[in-house]
């Protein structure tokens, strides 16, 4: 069983690329693709998309099931909800320490002008 | 590498928002949530030095964090690490650094929180993630559901 933060990380990790994200992408406006289907748009060759795949297939993001030579690609959300939910908690909370920390800075310069008069 | 990037403007010159990131009566001013006090400020900025800090919630519960200063160049950047007291959400020890740059209204201040393996792996990637945060999330907003 892999970790909370070993799948954030690999996951993370995976979104990095933005051919992969592209890729996601196109996963999310249907429902399945075939590996050349998803290749198409892309000016990398196949064993290069597939390589993309495996990764994707590693963090979870992805599923392939395979139907005689058709290899069909669907996306899988709970790993991308769970990077979105750390962001998310993250940005709530530093969004909320930032602002305060500006208010603060802010009248600090305000006394030092102040003084500087 | 898990990252999460902020950009704030404020109009404060970069040292008076150093002192405040860096100082104990600084952090002890803004660090607590609006509904909460702040117990507890330690902090001894320098390379080495570690920070202690405490606040308590509305709700009773009280919370956590401490590490040590990987970095400290006034008035430009601070690195240090970061580790919540018992969080089981949210295990192992992360990295937060501040970086500041004067601006003519005051001071642009870039933060960066990392849940990261290895330095290594995070510098690679810290371009790439970097600007593609908010295009990311508008991918995915439709998938997550909330």
């Amino acid at each position: 069983m892999v970790n909370y933060k070993e799948r954030l990380d690999r996951t993370f990790t995976a979104l990095v690329d933005p051919t992969r994200r592209a890729i996601l992408a196109q996963l999310e406006r249907r429902d399945g693709a075939t590996v050349s289907e998803l290749a198409e748009p892309f000016a990398i060759k196949l064993p290069a998309v597939m390589k993309h795949l495996d990764v994707l297939d590693d963090a979870g993001l992805i599923t392939r099931s395979k139907s005689g030579r058709t290899v069909t690609v669907r996306l899988r959300a709970q790993p991308m909800r769970e990077a979105m939910e750390w962001l998310r908690r993250y940005e709530r909370f530093w969004s909320g320490r930032l602002d305060k920390l500006a208010a603060y800075a802010e009248s600090k310069e305000a006394e030092a002008r102040r003084k500087e008069r | 590498m898990t990252s999460l990037t902020l950009v704030r403007r404020i109009r404060a010159r970069p040292a008076i928002v150093f002192d405040a990131v860096t100082t104990a009566e600084g952090i002890a001013q803004w660090w607590g949530p609006d509904t909460g006090p702040v117990l507890l400020s330690e902090s001894d900025p320098r390379v080495g030095g570690r920070y202690r800090l405490r606040f308590r919630m509305l709700d009773g519960t009280e919370h956590e964090s401490s590490g040590e200063f990987l970095e400290v160049v006034p008035p430009e950047r601070v690195v240090m690490s970061w580790r919540w007291k018992g969080g089981e959400e949210d295990p192992g020890e992360s990295r937060v650094e501040i970086k500041l740059r004067p601006v003519p209204e005051g001071t642009e201040l870039t933060f960066t929180h990392a849940l990261l393996h290895d330095e290594d792996s995070c510098r690679s990637h810290e371009e790439g993630w970097t600007g593609s945060l908010d295009k990311l999330v508008a991918l995915f907003e439709g998938k997550t559901g909330a």
